[in-house]
């Protein structure tokens, strides 16, 4: 199988994540690794691998080895993909992301300098929520961009992707015997997203995605979560996103979106 | 002979680092509060059935919802629960960052504790009606309510079952001995 990506012009953390998922999702139906032509665009090709594209590629696609590059510049990057399977590695990148985010969330986004805690919780639970739920591999990235035409203003793009069993056959067990025939991507997304069920009856559970969604909303910012066939959102004033879109192409696993844009000076 | 509880000091960095791994300096992910809680428990075996403990948060970077669950919330449940022992707790170093997710778990199960928020500044944090917070910051303004201040209160009756309710939410010390009942922040002055 071969994953054309010669042409491609621009790529964001949803993009880089998405490719690996789903080149992690070829290679086990196909039982080998599936073959990945780079960018042809040097522009591109530097940025995949400052965001560490490459290298959580090779745990995913064979691909031709790489030119040598000169010496490296300083990274911009607010977090590389990171490969999430144990707790380590929650720490490891609330420990990166907060040497990182104080100055691009101060500077960039205008928030104050405590917001880099719970900039770096907001990430914590959101990684956990791959090794607690969807007890699958995932991967976790974030970086700022200057969205000058869709929104005049910096904003930071925060994606997560797993290919575990997605919110539906997470909380299957726990609660779609409530739901009956109505059970489905869209109501197990509404029932963990909007209610903070779990498939755990220990009451403490189910806090994490309520506090990450406080806190977007605190932002003025968006959050999605595409699980299964639906997608849900909370959705700022700034977008237009419908909350809920069903009958989508099926994902296995989910995607959490969040973006953060710079606050207003008013 | 010891007439309060015994005291005890806990400092949830140095546990964290010894009960964990030394490499980690926050409080984050499930598993790791679980840890530290239980070396928070280990420590308070060895007190007696009567306990009072400053948990001490002031050298934690960070500390995120699921770990506040474990260490705070599930904490708390688990010796309110304990008909045999009677555990008090007052959490310090909580600082600003640190409250939504102290506040947020303690809410979501309604517990309330007693939070050193700046030096020697305590308040109530969690889930409690405004007759708790009433009775609660007179006692803690007073540090402590010998019975003719609290036949005193009792004459509203509001007031009575709002100091009854702080005593069986660990919130509040009865002596056993004198009957005087104590603010926590006072009974852990000498830890600080």
């Amino acid at each position: 199988m071969l994953f054309d990506a010669r042409h491609l012009r621009w790529v964001d953390p949803n993009g880089m994540v998405a490719l690996l998922l789903a080149g992690s999702i070829a290679g086990e139906a196909s039982g080998t690794f599936p073959h990945i032509e780079l960018p042809d665009n040097q522009d591109v090709l530097g940025y995949l691998s400052r965001m560490g594209f490459h290298d959580q590629a090779h745990r995913v696609f064979e691909f031709d080895a790489l030119p040598r590059r000169g010496a490296s510049r300083p990274s911009d990057v607010l977090l590389e993909i990171t490969a999430i399977d144990t707790n380590h590695d929650v720490h490891e990148i609330v420990d990166r992301v907060q040497a990182r985010a104080g100055a691009i969330l101060t500077s960039k986004l205008g928030y104050p300098a405590a917001s880099v805690i719970p900039f770096s919780v907001m990430l914590s639970e959101v990684c956990q929520n791959i090794i607690e739920h969807a007890e699958g591999q995932g991967w976790v990235a974030a970086q700022a961009y200057n969205w000058a035409k869709r929104l005049g203003r910096f904003v930071i793009v925060i994606s997560v992707m797993d290919r575990g069993r997605g919110f539906k056959g997470s909380l299957g067990g726990e609660h779609s015997a409530r739901y009956g025939d109505r059970w489905s991507d869209s109501t197990a997304l509404e029932a963990a997203f909007l209610h903070g069920l779990t498939r755990f009856t220990d009451p403490g559970r189910g806090q994490g995605l309520q506090q990450i969604r406080k806190q977007v909303r605190k932002w003025s910012g968006l959050i999605s979560v595409r699980s299964g066939t639906a997608r849900i959102s909370q959705v700022p004033e700034w977008d237009d996103s419908p909350p809920m879109v069903d009958g989508m192409a099926q994902l296995p696993g989910a995607q959490i979106g969040i973006i953060l844009p710079a606050l207003v000076q008013l | 002979m010891r007439q309060g509880p015994d005291p005890i000091a806990i400092d949830v960095g140095e546990v964290l680092q010894r009960s964990v791994t030394s490499l980690y300096s926050s409080l984050v992910t499930r598993p790791t509060g679980r840890a530290v809680r239980m070396a928070i428990e280990t420590q308070l075996q060895g007190a007696g059935t009567l306990s009072i403990s400053l948990i001490d948060f002031s050298e934690v970077g960070i500390i995120d919802f699921s770990c506040a669950d474990e260490v705070v919330a599930k904490l708390l449940q688990q010796y309110l629960a304990d008909d045999a022992r009677d555990a008090f707790f007052v959490f310090r170093g909580v600082r600003e960052p640190h409250q939504p997710q102290v506040e947020g778990v303690l809410r979501r199960q309604e517990l309330a504790a007693v939070v050193e928020v700046e030096p020697e500044r305590f308040t109530l944090v969690g889930s409690f009606s405004e007759d708790e917070q009433r009775v609660w910051d007179h006692l803690e303004t007073e540090g402590s309510l010998d019975t003719d201040a609290i036949e005193r209160i009792a004459v509203q009756v509001q007031d009575a079952r709002a100091l009854e309710s702080l005593l069986a939410r660990g919130l509040a010390f009865r002596s056993p001995q004198s009957g005087r009942i104590h603010a926590l922040s006072r009974l852990v002055a000498h830890l600080m």
